[in-house]
């Protein structure tokens, strides 16, 4: 496997070897999944849409159904204002959705097509609504469609009333797994606070099979609720690649205060979550929280042996590796080679930061990177575990690592839509999965003589 | 099982009139009696219209060039185009005597990953300068090039970057212009991968001629190893293979597809431009096969050997059938119980749609709506329609190759297959050589054929025809799940295979009743949601 890849560092300064990221639009499509009623929309040619579908469908195992504005050739010469409006027409007749999201490709974006005209130009069927997003693939990644996406729920949908603020919180959960967004509502629910999660991908894809087949199930944030969370006493921004947009332009929109946060990854980054709840709303942190931090510690203490000290290379998503490094180095395990595909400056500063601060001074870290760079990096001196999405299985296999599977995409293993990583229960699953996943390894390769029945 | 006018009519009553007028037309209920009947295809989508077709680009670089394992397939554009098709087509290859492991590529990835500043100022410089570090680093015996929607929009001249490249490292740069938005569907891609490879690989390489009955299979890409169980069948018969195109093949091979006698096509709408066009510059009959089914390898074998007029092949072809057959029919015959009778959709593919037919029928099973995204009317009706095809804008985009006979190597049909012209003549008569018959002429009255799929026809036919398993891509396969009915992958086999041949028929036949079979369905409604028995009796 990669007998390809050479050991010694090779010229590679343009273009992407095995990217460790992708485009933008199939983080839109995503994001605007968690609307209720919501059918995506892809203006551009129909490739880009069956691609985005199928890897959504691929990671998720769960229906997701966008349109496209099919262009042609010509439509690519004359503009595709036609075929937009002919889709709002149809999509809104034969799907009737509540709300279309269109999100452009690079196609539309190069032909410089001015969506946000052309859609006011459209005949949109009363109570219903279409908001748009910019999301050109040539310019940061599938994060930076996602963040985009949820700032046009924003800009297009969002208002402050002018009244007595609303003791609720919005939170903006960056792109994560359906799972974790229904964990994060379960601690803002428990800790007692009214809430607006936007965008909400529960309950859509991680529908339930039921004997009845709904186009558009039962989850997702209102357009209402987007709406009211205008009125809202505070934001809390997830992720600074996938939320801050959305949380900045609320507040400059409506006056909301946003508070910016890392994903609730590990202990600290949860911790923060439920500081900054508590700050905010005066409320006091509710046993079952406390008692779920304390078994985290004892874990932790309890287990420590199983992986303090190993070297271990994390790659994905910038919002998702950053709390996630922090947790590996509260687990006691050396993060040595961490990167993502997403280009930003923000990720190599807090990284560094931190590795600075556990003392891991021999390491790589880099942004816009890719899987080719990390191949290279583990060839010249191995890591004991990889973490990332499923397309570290190739390094996995090639230099014989065990893969802990964690971010987006993950295609070839079962549930873990469904399975947080965020909150307390989420570091708990954290702790299960890298152990036994080092411990199966320890099994595996153990003499007869030096295997023991426990560990 | 079949549907009335009146169903129909519901159906379409949700379209607004221009949608209703275009899609009747893709819609055909068999009729015998009526027959002719005519299909639309290959044209334009609907904007809005919630397609299952891909583009261009898809069905060149994902489709027909993917595959080859040897060569660096560079994707000029954002990241996306190239990242999607990365490791998701599953043609499976390995590494033997003349490709070894550090000259496989297949699980590669390169991408320009076009940036705005490239968008703004052109990409060529980027691109030649990617090509530059791919050779040095990887040592690809050829490279491809395949631009993507914004490159064709920003002009960069890619064929001339690859001429230039290719002076530069004395290896071929094939530049393939498969933007996304040229064509209606993903078989625009198909027919410029067959332009391009013909006009500038095939017929290159320098071998010589090996065996005494040498074949090549196109229009197969080794799916879940298909390839390999047909290459095993076939050599155990005594053909030689010369080529597989281009599932787990190579730069080398594809140079020398000219060494066949025969070409047998197994995706008709992928490969046909190349099996038509060796068919003109060598010569090189074409006999349309299918391996998908028990009953169909075997016809398509026995076809096979006709067109040799070898004794020995003759004999051994039904040896190789006989054994082939007794070895699985027991376990086809378990399997069979449990599927007599059922129906199912098949919706997928340039063949697949038709070929699938017949493994099913071999279970007991009947296909009631089969359908394409990519196909045009010959894949439905055979291909006498051709000539009778009026191209419309969309499909005058795409290029078409002005074959000549090549001077040197060109044989007639009955040369490439050492008989003579009498006995050539004689064998048209007995095997369909260089035709296809479509998917048409498969089908039962009353049974429905469908271009262009749409989710929304997709539920109603779902609703009123209630099959009992449902075959097409990933896209469809969670939303059928929620409407109750089995759904089966046959982009990808659902990541199981080989499907073809033999051994595939039974690795299929074992999924098909594990789809249908497994407990979970029976779990679908709530104990607490179950209607109350009438009578207030209780089940025993």
């Amino acid at each position: 496997m990669l007998e390809c890849v050479p050991k010694e560092t090779v010229e590679h300064t343009v273009g992407k070897i095995n990217p460790a990221k992708t485009c933008q639009p199939i983080g839109a499509m995503y994001a605007s999944l968690g609307i209720h009623g919501c059918l995506p929309h892809s203006h551009g040619s129909q490739g880009c849409c069956a691609y985005h579908r199928m890897h959504l469908s691929r990671h998720f195992r769960d229906p997701v159904l966008a349109t496209s504005s099919s262009f042609t050739e010509g439509t690519s010469v004359f503009g595709g204002a036609a075929n937009l409006k002919t889709s709002i027409k149809n999509v809104f007749e034969i799907y009737n959705p509540e709300i279309m999201a269109v999100h452009t490709t690079c196609l539309s974006e190069t032909i410089g097509d001015d969506v946000a005209t052309m859609i006011k130009q459209s005949e949109v069927p009363e109570g219903k609504c279409v908001i748009h997003a910019n999301t050109p693939s040539y310019k940061g990644s599938h994060v930076t469609g996602f963040s985009n996406m949820c700032k046009a729920m924003v800009t297009y949908l969002a208002q402050f009333d002018g009244g007595a603020r609303k003791e609720r919180v919005n939170l903006i959960p960056g792109f994560v797994n359906p799972g974790d967004m229904r964990e994060m509502k379960r601690i803002v629910h428990d800790m007692g606070i009214d809430f607006t999660m936007f965008p909400d991908t529960t309950d859509v894809l991680d529908s339930p099979l039921t004997n009845k087949y709904e186009m558009y199930p039962k989850g997702g944030t209102t357009v209402a609720q987007i709406r009211d969370s205008g009125n809202s006493k505070m934001t809390l921004s997830l992720g600074s690649y996938s939320s801050d947009a959305a949380g900045i332009a609320l507040q400059e929109k409506c006056g909301v205060p946003c508070v910016p946060l890392d994903i609730p990854i590990g202990v600290k980054a949860t911790d923060d979550l439920i500081m900054a709840l508590k700050k905010g709303f005066g409320v006091k942190v509710p046993d079952e929280l406390t008692i779920e931090r304390g078994q985290v510690v004892d874990t932790l203490i309890d287990t420590h042996f199983h992986y303090q000290g190993k070297r271990v290379a994390v790659f994905g998503d910038p919002d998702i590796v950053i709390p996630l490094t922090e947790f590996l180095l509260t687990m006691g395990m050396r993060p040595v080679y961490v990167l993502t595909g997403t280009p930003g400056p923000q990720f190599e500063i807090r990284i560094n930061k931190m590795l600075d601060g556990a003392g891991i001074t021999e390491r790589k870290v880099k942004a816009e990177g890719d899987l080719f760079d990390l191949h290279q990096w583990i060839k010249q001196s191995p890591v004991d575990l990889l973490i990332g999405t499923s397309y570290g299985k190739y390094i996995s296999r090639a230099e014989d690592i065990p893969l802990v599977r964690v971010g987006f995409p993950v295609l070839d293993r079962a549930v873990h839509p469904l399975m947080p990583i965020v909150g307390y229960r989420g570091c708990m699953r954290l702790i299960e999965m890298i152990s036994n996943t080092l411990l199966e390894r320890r099994d595996r390769d153990s003499l007869d003589e030096d295997f023991e029945l426990v560990l | 099982m079949t549907i009335n006018e009146a169903e129909l009519e519901g159906m379409y009553s949700k379209y607004p009139d221009k949608v209703k007028k275009n899609r009747k037309k893709h819609i055909v209920i068999k009729d015998q009696a009526a027959a002719p009947q005519q299909i639309e295809a290959n044209t334009r989508t609907i904007p809005g219209i919630l397609t299952q077709r891909g583009c261009c680009y898809a069905g060149c670089k994902g489709v027909v060039l993917g595959p080859i394992k040897d060569m660096a397939h560079i994707v000029h554009g954002p990241v996306g185009c190239s990242y999607y098709a990365w490791g998701t087509r599953r043609n499976k290859a390995r590494a033997d005597d003349d490709t070894p492991p550090e000259k496989m590529l297949n699980s590669m990835c390169f991408t320009t990953d076009m940036q705005e500043s490239d968008i703004v100022f052109g990409g060529e410089k980027k691109l030649a300068a990617m090509i530059d570090e791919v050779v040095n680093t990887f040592h690809p015996s050829a490279i491809s090039i395949c631009s993507t929607c914004p490159i064709g929009l920003i002009g960069d001249d890619i064929n001339a970057v690859a001429k230039a490249a290719e002076a530069k490292h004395g290896i071929q740069v094939l530049s393939f212009n498969c933007e996304g938005y040229k064509g209606v569907s993903q078989s625009g891609g198909h027919h410029i991968a067959n332009n391009n490879l013909m006009a500038f690989v095939v017929g290159k390489g320098a071998r010589e001629k090996v065996g005494k009955h040498v074949i090549n299979i196109l229009g197969e890409y080794n799916i879940g190893g298909d390839g390999w169980e047909l290459e095993r069948i076939l050599k155990d018969i005594g053909y030689d293979i010369n080529c597989v195109l281009t599932g787990d093949t190579s730069y080398q091979d594809i140079r020398n597809l000219h060494l066949a006698d025969l070409n047998l096509v197994q995706c008709h709408r992928s490969i046909n431009y190349i099996a038509e066009m060796m068919e003109t510059k060598y010569g090189t009959p074409w006999i349309k096969v299918n391996f998908i089914g028990v009953e169909s390898t075997a016809q398509s074998l026995r076809q096979l050997a006709q067109c040799f007029q070898d004794e020995a092949l003759t004999q051994r072809t039904e040896e190789v059938i006989a054994r082939e057959t007794a070895r699985i029919m027991p376990a086809i015959e378990q399997y069979r119980k449990i599927c007599t009778g059922k129906t199912a959709f098949t919706l997928v593919g340039g063949s697949r749609s038709h070929h699938y037919q017949y493994l099913l029928r071999d279970l007991g099973m009947e296909v009631v709506v089969a359908g394409y995204e990519f196909a045009h009317r010959d894949d439905y009706e055979g291909r006498e329609v051709i000539p009778s095809i009026q191209p419309d804008a969309d499909q005058k985009n795409i290029p078409e190759l002005h074959i000549e006979p090549d001077q040197e190597l060109f044989r007639e049909g009955h040369v490439h297959l050492s008989m003579s012209k009498e006995k050539f003549e004689e064998l048209k008569k007995k095997v369909s050589l260089n035709y296809y018959e479509g998917m048409y002429s498969c089908m039962k009255d009353g049974q429905i054929m469908i271009d262009d799929f749409n989710h929304h026809e997709i539920e109603d036919l779902i609703k009123i025809l209630k099959p009992d398993l449902f075959f097409s891509g990933v896209r469809d396969k969670y939303v059928i799940h929620k409407m109750g009915v089995p759904a089966k992958q046959l982009h990808s086999y659902d990541y199981s295979g080989p499907y073809a041949g033999f051994t595939g028929a039974i690795v299929f036949a074992r999924e098909v009743v594990n789809a249908m079979t497994t407990p979970a369905w029976k779990l679908v409604e709530a104990p607490w949601e179950e209607a109350e028995p009438k009578g207030g009796v209780p089940d025993a």
